[in-house]
């Protein structure tokens, strides 16, 4: 289908492309294995100018916003969802700070995150604090021109491997949902240090860390926003980062799709190639549909962010992030079934595929949580009217 | 430092057929790419730049669809590019080419060192390269697999060889032939690409260089291509065994038969 990108657009697509074809598919199985981060990787993606698409030109970015952030985002999954999260995690981290970071903040934290020598993560989640944020633990207290952080932060995506963490934290445990705030945390701050390190079903190429802060003392300059909007702005962040979990999966589920069709053309049972056989015809076809429907979705989603229509944007991007995730699970699923045997095997790509897909129904709300939020929207407007 | 990089578009040989019948090239649906040891001298033309400064022109003879692979120079780092387009250049050899090519360089002035591909991957010559640093009387290194070193208007090189590589200084200017082991070339970045796209490319014409008509294009060829074909896979050879004695007396029986 015809998206109608622009010339800027096509050419970050056929860049992300090459990138993949060249330097990422190659490795995928690897790192699947040894669970090495993908540094290598990160220095082509950071000479080529791929950090900063979605960040402002006067912070040395490229001017892009979510839509090429998802461009990039779905070309790297189609061969390594994991290797992938290295770039789509650390804008997560970064979108608080284009959101609501001071003047200050965004020119101290973004040139650097634009030219792809700093990586970023964000840390909500914590042992006791999944899906439900407002139970979390870590708090932040203040003490003359620094807030003290106690706490842990745990399966945080680019833990240990970013320099920049944004992190939720409580500054007033009785306020509940109004009582947290986000700071940004530097690597290498006293007091800040790395626990467990996950070891994983899928995108193994990503690092999944706990973060530990004991009497980790941040300057209260490095606060996001006012104190008490951690909640909102994290809300925010997700309504922002939907999308782009949505375009990790179409991209987990094209590279399944094309494996799957290339195979079924290749393999022969019954003396002639499946792909002749109406039952993996069918299977083609549905998969095809499904993909091009999500991507839609998140194309109309990620543009209608870029152009700052807001209104219905929690709805519109959970959406986006449910439906793409679960045609992700469905499509490498039945791209398994598609190659059979050998699809049960790592020595071909679509087991891997399909254990990478899992992870965008859970993170960054799980898809039952992305319903919560769909119904309790779509309440909230048919009541108004 | 002033660089040049001569470069040429070639179809994607992984693609390309030859028509069993007419003996000419399937060009059809076969994408044009810059040729592939090109995309080496282009690297290191734009490393050396980047590590003594100065500017990287890159240079190519060949239709107006050209363009494309000098932007993608461009859009690696090169600084200008220049394409030299003519009818009259049609069906030149690798001496017009050379020729026609080193004229073009003259025109360009102040250059230190030229580099090339080895060879390119339609023609597999490796003559272009050392003809224009004929032309233009200046020294050639072939088979550059390292430039160790450019100061005091010398460059040393190291050269591939069968054996192993020599170590060559040479005066500049000079006109360098570079292999795959030389450098693994940049994937263009995003600025690159965009840069590549406004840029003003220098367009040439017989007229605009100072040519002698009878060195240029068919006229000036004094070979031609008279048949293109896939050679039949080479037939398999034939083991014999038993005691040395007896296998020698075959060997020069068979050798004799076949009248060596
Ligand atoms: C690989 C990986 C990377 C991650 N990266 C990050 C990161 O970078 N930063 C970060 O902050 N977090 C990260 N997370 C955390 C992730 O966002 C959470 O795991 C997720 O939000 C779910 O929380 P939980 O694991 O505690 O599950 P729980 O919240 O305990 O959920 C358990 C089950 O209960 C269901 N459930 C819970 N509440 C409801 C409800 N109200 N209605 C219906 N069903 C419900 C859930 O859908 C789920 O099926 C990551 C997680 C993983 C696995």
């Amino acid at each position: 289908m015809d998206y109608l990108l622009t010339e800027e657009q096509v050419m970050l697509r056929d860049l992300c492309r090459q990138i993949t074809d060249e330097k990422i598919t190659p490795i995928a199985a690897q790192l699947d294995k040894s669970e090495e981060f993908p540094w290598e990787v990160v220095k082509v993606m950071a000479e080529s100018d791929i950090f900063g698409v979605y960040i402002e030109e006067k912070y040395g970015g490229m001017g892009g916003g979510l839509l090429e952030l998802c461009i990039a985002t779905e070309e790297f999954s189609r061969g390594c969802a994991g290797i992938a999260l290295a770039f789509s995690a650390t804008a997560l981290g970064t979108d608080p700070i284009l959101l609501f970071g001071s003047e200050e903040q965004k020119e101290k934290y973004l040139p650097s995150i634009a030219a792809g020598k700093r990586l970023a993560a964000f840390a909500i989640t914590e042992p006791a604090a999944g899906s439900d944020a407002s139970a979390m633990q870590t708090t932040a207290k203040k003490d003359g021109d620094h807030y003290i952080l106690n706490g842990t932060k745990h399966f945080i995506t680019n833990g240990g491997e970013a320099e920049i963490y944004t992190v939720v934290a409580m500054t007033n445990k009785d306020r509940g949902a109004r009582g947290a705030s986000i700071f940004i945390v530097e690597k290498g701050t006293p007091g800040f240090t790395f626990g467990k390190k996950e070891d994983k079903l899928g995108i193994r190429g990503s690092a999944t860390r706990e973060l530990i802060f004991t009497d980790c003392r941040v300057p209260k300059e490095n606060m996001i926003g006012k104190e008490g909007q951690g909640f909102l702005i994290a809300m925010k962040t997700f309504d922002m980062s939907r999308p782009g979990i949505g375009a990790q999966a179409v991209g987990i589920a094209q590279g399944a799709f094309e494996a799957s069709v290339k195979y079924a053309k290749e393999r022969k049972q019954f003396g002639k190639s499946i792909s002749s056989f109406q039952g993996i015809q069918f299977m083609l076809a549905d998969m095809a549909t499904q993909i091009e429907a999500a991507r839609a979705l998140i194309y109309a989603s990620a543009r209608q962010i870029d152009a700052g229509s807001t209104k219905t944007v929690s709805k519109d991007s959970s959406m986006a992030k449910l439906f793409a995730s679960d045609v992700a699970m469905k499509v490498t699923t039945d791209a398994v079934q598609i190659f059979g045997g050998y699809g049960y095997m790592k020595e071909y790509p679509v087991e891997k595929y399909m254990r990478d897909a899992k992870i965008t129904q859970i993170y960054e709300g799980t898809n039952q949580i992305q319903r919560n939020i769909i119904a309790l929207n779509l309440i909230k407007e048919t009541s108004k009217s | 430092m002033n660089i040049i990089v001569c470069i040429k578009q070639v179809p994607d040989t992984t693609q390309v057929r030859i028509d069993p019948v007419t003996n000419t090239l399937i060009r059809e649906g076969v994408q044009s790419i810059i040729n592939p040891f090109d995309m080496y001298a282009i690297e290191e033309g734009v490393r050396l730049k980047e590590k003594y400064g100065g500017k990287t022109t890159v240079i190519s003879m060949g239709p107006p669809q050209a363009d494309a692979a000098l932007r993608e120079a461009i859009s690696m780092g090169c600084d200008e590019a220049c394409l030299v387009s003519d009818r009259a250049f049609a069906g030149s050899d690798t001496l017009a080419t050379g020729y026609t090519l080193a004229m073009a360089i003259r025109k360009l002035k102040d250059y230190d060192i030229i580099l090339c591909g080895k060879q390119a991957s339609d023609g597999d010559t490796a003559q272009v390269g050392p003809g224009i640093a004929t032309q233009l009387d200046i020294p050639q290194v072939t088979y550059v697999k390292k430039i160790e070193d450019v100061k005091d208007n010398h460059a040393t090189v190291e050269r591939m060889t069968e054996e192993g590589f020599e170590i060559v200084r040479t005066s500049l200017p000079c006109l360098l032939t570079v292999v795959k082991e030389i450098n693994e070339p940049r994937i263009p970045s995003l600025k690159g690409r965009m840069k590549a796209k406004k840029a003003e490319i220098l367009s040439w014409k017989a007229i605009d260089l100072d040519l002698e008509e009878e060195k240029l294009g068919l006229k000036g060829s004094p070979t031609w291509v008279s048949k293109i074909f896939t050679p039949p896979p080479r037939p398999k050879g034939h083991i014999l065994e038993g005691d040395p004695e007896e296998t020698t007396t075959k060997i020069i029986e068979a050798l004799k038969d076949r009248l060596i």
